[in-house]
């Protein structure tokens, strides 16, 4: 219950699309989303296997809360193999089309094999076909939104799909849903792209009725949606600066990655920040931000809804960017500002609009940019190579042009899209490139939070924040203050943060919830809604095994011990300024440590006896 | 009393909780498909607006419906469908000059807001206070209240 029960199989390969119940022993070992289409994925493809080529499946997936009134609950994750990483990838987004998907009596689509042809999937309710996508090949992601929502003459139809970077194999390419939400990091949008799958449009009109004890979940739905209005972040910060609150915050106990994170704050924060979208432009009187906006069901509304000045060169003469869009969040406000060391807010915000648009991942792309700027600064990148592009920090028309070449897959935007540590070891430079296990890092320098450097060195899908977001404790007290300076405690820190984030994303709801909630509000939602019984305890057993699975296929895959690493310039060139001031990262104060807490040997491989304890296959890697 | 549904599309973040709670209060699912209120979202503009039946006092789609099976609930003003009356000819929705009323495929009948009997789950649901259940007289308060502040020189009087 909860879960529809129904699984959506698409062989792209021969067209045939098959209908396939759940496997609900793996429902109740691996939840629903994230877990269970890892699960899925495992089991169905050879780790090995080129990420870009039609043995690899791409699994679009709902959580059993996913669709509910739950708030927060419109989440659906992508899971498959990265081409960027080589890692399993599980990227998560909002909007509307998880809960169309799961409305439309599915809980997840697992597409396989390769289209001979560009096709795009049309799901109403039980019917599912696939459509010849040749007359929208080639668009954009908004053009083809506009397309689909004309052809089918329905405004309620949700559309998921992919914009021209992917096509042009930008491997940082995303899948962009509901016109700017999206599946962003770790390239899952190349993936879906190699398939020759454009887009997935869907109308779900079935919703979602099989609640275990619908009164007991009405109750503690909305038991949780008061602890969500009372905590001050999901109550009140997010609805008014977004995940942007973060920017004065972080900049101030020096963990701001500034100019391919070379320091660690940015004199330009104030002007990048959620205050500054508040704050009436000189030219028309008007603040970036319009409004803030909520995902299906979601009563923290953390979105950002914003405007370009009509007079910014970015769009001076054009007017299709001069309407409200997707405005910046955190990590794309630092990724575009802090890390190119551009203070432009217009920019960005032009920056943040094309990444929608052309569905590119802004972590990604701006971190790659910083690393070719550093390059271009110091010599090894020339302007014959960028095609006369100055690619200096600071520079906000670099910004620009930089981010139209990669969305439309044009000159030196190839080199760009092909990410920061392929790019630099091109011209050399391996060294330059802000990278885990090739994915780049977010905006949280681990030299100022110590936590997050274990936490990017452990990460299943390479650099990330959320796969544990230990700021949250080092930083902002929840659900406990700790030191952001000092690594005593902080693998097991670690550890808690990124079992328990592994069965929060197994839900069907968001992580921001967490700022607000602990497992046990997630457990009672959980069951009161599904099958089976639910606990916090079992939970974090669900996250755990998760974690470990998740790690058991990359190391299958190819991915070592040592590959739990960060760039030397956070272990060996201390913090410029702020409170970190002449510190590195202690890495490996941290490692042992944690690996111990795992239960995983010196070398990093989960043991047979820690296999054992989370029930995962007798399967042995590494 | 007699009551009304106010709604204050600039409270609206789009987030659909009220046509949950409408679809589970009325046919037993989350289902905004199913929803008597929707939220409507500008892009461009970067709006939301909510909107649903207003129980006109007057109401054209109980005037044009011709086997009377639209009726006067006279403790809510709600305008109710009897479903088990009702043919699904569809004359009231064309009448309907607002387009609240809607006929349901699974249902061979219309559907539209009741004000679930007076105590609308929408309002309930709603996280922003976008949409709330007032004084059908005065629902206009809370904006006069607003002006009145603003003509005393006082800012806050939302």
């Amino acid at each position: 219950m909860a879960w529809t029960g129904k699984v959506l199989r698409v062989d792209l390969t021969k067209g045939k699309i098959s209908e396939e119940p759940l496997n609900m022993k793996w429902a109740d070992q691996y939840l629903g989303q994230r877990g269970l289409a890892s699960k899925y994925l495992t089991e169905e493809i050879d780790p090995k296997c080129d990420a870009l080529g039609p043995e690899n499946k791409m699994i679009m997936t709902t959580g059993p809360l996913t669709g509910t009134i739950a708030s927060t609950g419109g989440r659906y994750s992508v899971v498959t193999k990265s081409p960027l990483t080589g890692c399993i990838a599980c990227s998560n987004s909002g909007g509307f089309i998880g809960a169309e998907i799961k409305a439309a009596g599915w809980d997840m689509i697992i597409f396989e094999g390769k289209s001979p042809k560009p096709v795009y999937l049309y799901v109403e309710n039980e019917i599912a076909e696939l459509v010849p996508a040749d007359e929208i090949w080639g668009k954009s992601v908004w053009a083809v939104d506009e397309w689909l929502h004309k052809k089918y003459q329905d405004p309620l139809l949700r559309v998921a799909t992919v914009g021209r970077a992917a096509e042009k194999s930008c491997l940082y390419a995303a899948i962009v849903n509901d016109l700017h939400r999206a599946a962003g990091r770790s390239g899952v949008g190349t993936v879906m792209a190699s398939k020759n799958l454009k887009a997935v449009a869907v109308r779900g009109t079935r919703g979602v009725g099989n609640i275990k004890d619908p009164a007991r979940f009405v109750k503690v739905v909305n038991d949780v949606k008061q602890a969500l209005k009372e905590n001050p972040m999901t109550g009140h910060g997010f609805a008014e600066f977004g995940t942007q609150a973060m920017m004065n915050i972080i900049n101030e106990v020096g963990a701001m990655p500034t100019r391919n994170m070379r320091e660690t704050q940015f004199e330009g924060a104030g002007k990048i920040s959620g205050e500054a979208m508040h704050e009436p432009r000189k030219s028309d009187g008007k603040p970036n931000l319009v409004t803030n906006a909520g995902c299906f069901a979601c009563t923290i509304a953390c979105g950002r809804i914003s405007t370009i000045d009509r007079g910014h060169f970015s769009i001076k003469n054009k007017p299709e960017y001069w309407g409200a869009s997707g405005g910046l969040e955190y990590e794309a406000a630092w990724a575009f500002g802090s890390d190119t060391g551009v203070d432009d807010l217009d920019a960005l915000t032009y920056a943040n609009f094309i990444c929608n648009e052309d569905g590119l991942d802004p972590i990604s792309f701006g971190s790659t940019l910083a690393a070719a700027m550093e390059m271009y600064e110091a010599g090894y990148i020339t302007d014959k190579d960028t095609g006369g592009v100055a690619l200096k920090f600071g520079s906000a028309d670099a910004l620009c042009t930089a981010v139209d070449l990669t969305a439309q897959g044009e000159g030196f935007g190839l080199e760009l899209g092909m990410g920061s540590k392929r790019l630099c070891e091109k011209y050399g430079h391996p060294e330059l490139s802000m990278t885990v296990k090739s994915q780049e890092f977010p905006a949280y320098d681990p030299r100022g939070i110590q936590g997050m450097g274990l936490a990017y060195a452990t990460s299943n899908r390479g650099a990330c924040h959320l796969r544990a977001y230990t700021v949250a404790s080092e930083v902002a007290g929840v659900p406990f203050k700790t030191d952001p300076l000092v690594t005593e405690g902080k693998a097991e820190l670690v550890k808690a943060f990124q079992d328990s984030t592994a069965a929060v994303d197994s839900t069907g709801l968001c992580v921001f919830s967490t700022f607000a909630l602990t497992l046990d509000d997630y457990a009672a939602q959980i069951d009161a809604a599904c099958a089976g019984d639910w606990n916090a305890q079992k939970l974090e057993e669900v996250g755990e095994r998760i974690w470990n699975m998740e790690r058991d296929f990359n190391m299958a895959a190819g991915i070592k011990g040592e590959d739990d690493n960060l760039p030397e310039r956070f272990l060996k060139e201390p913090a410029n300024s702020g409170p970190a001031k002449g510190m590195t990262n202690h890495l490996a104060e941290m490692l042992p440590e944690y690996y111990d807490l795992r239960g995983w040997d010196k070398k990093g491989v989960p043991t047979q006896k820690t296999r054992k304890r989370l029930g995962l296959s007798g399967r042995m890697y590494g | 009393m007699l009551k009304s549904l106010q709604i204050e599309p600039e409270k609206c973040t789009g987030c659909l909780q009220c046509e949950l709670a409408c679809s589970f209060q009325a046919e037993g699912v989350f289902n905004p498909a199913k929803s008597r209120i929707k939220i409507f979202t500008f892009h461009e503009e970067g709006r939301f607006v909510p909107y649903t039946c207003t129980q006109c006092s007057e109401a054209w789609c109980m005037h044009a419906c011709p086997v009377e099976a639209i009726t006067l609930n006279e403790t809510t003003g709600a305008k109710e469908v009897l479903a088990d009356v009702c043919v699904g000819c569809k004359v009231c929705t064309i009448a309907c000059p607002f387009g609240t009323v809607n006929y349901s495929q699974d249902s061979k009948v219309v559907y539209k807001c009741d004000l679930c009997g007076g105590d609308p789950e929408c309002a309930k649901a709603c996280p922003t206070a976008a949409i709330t259940y007032v004084d059908a007289d005065h629902t206009g308060l809370g904006r006069m209240r607003a002006h009145a502040g603003q003509s005393a020189g006082i800012e806050a009087g939302t």
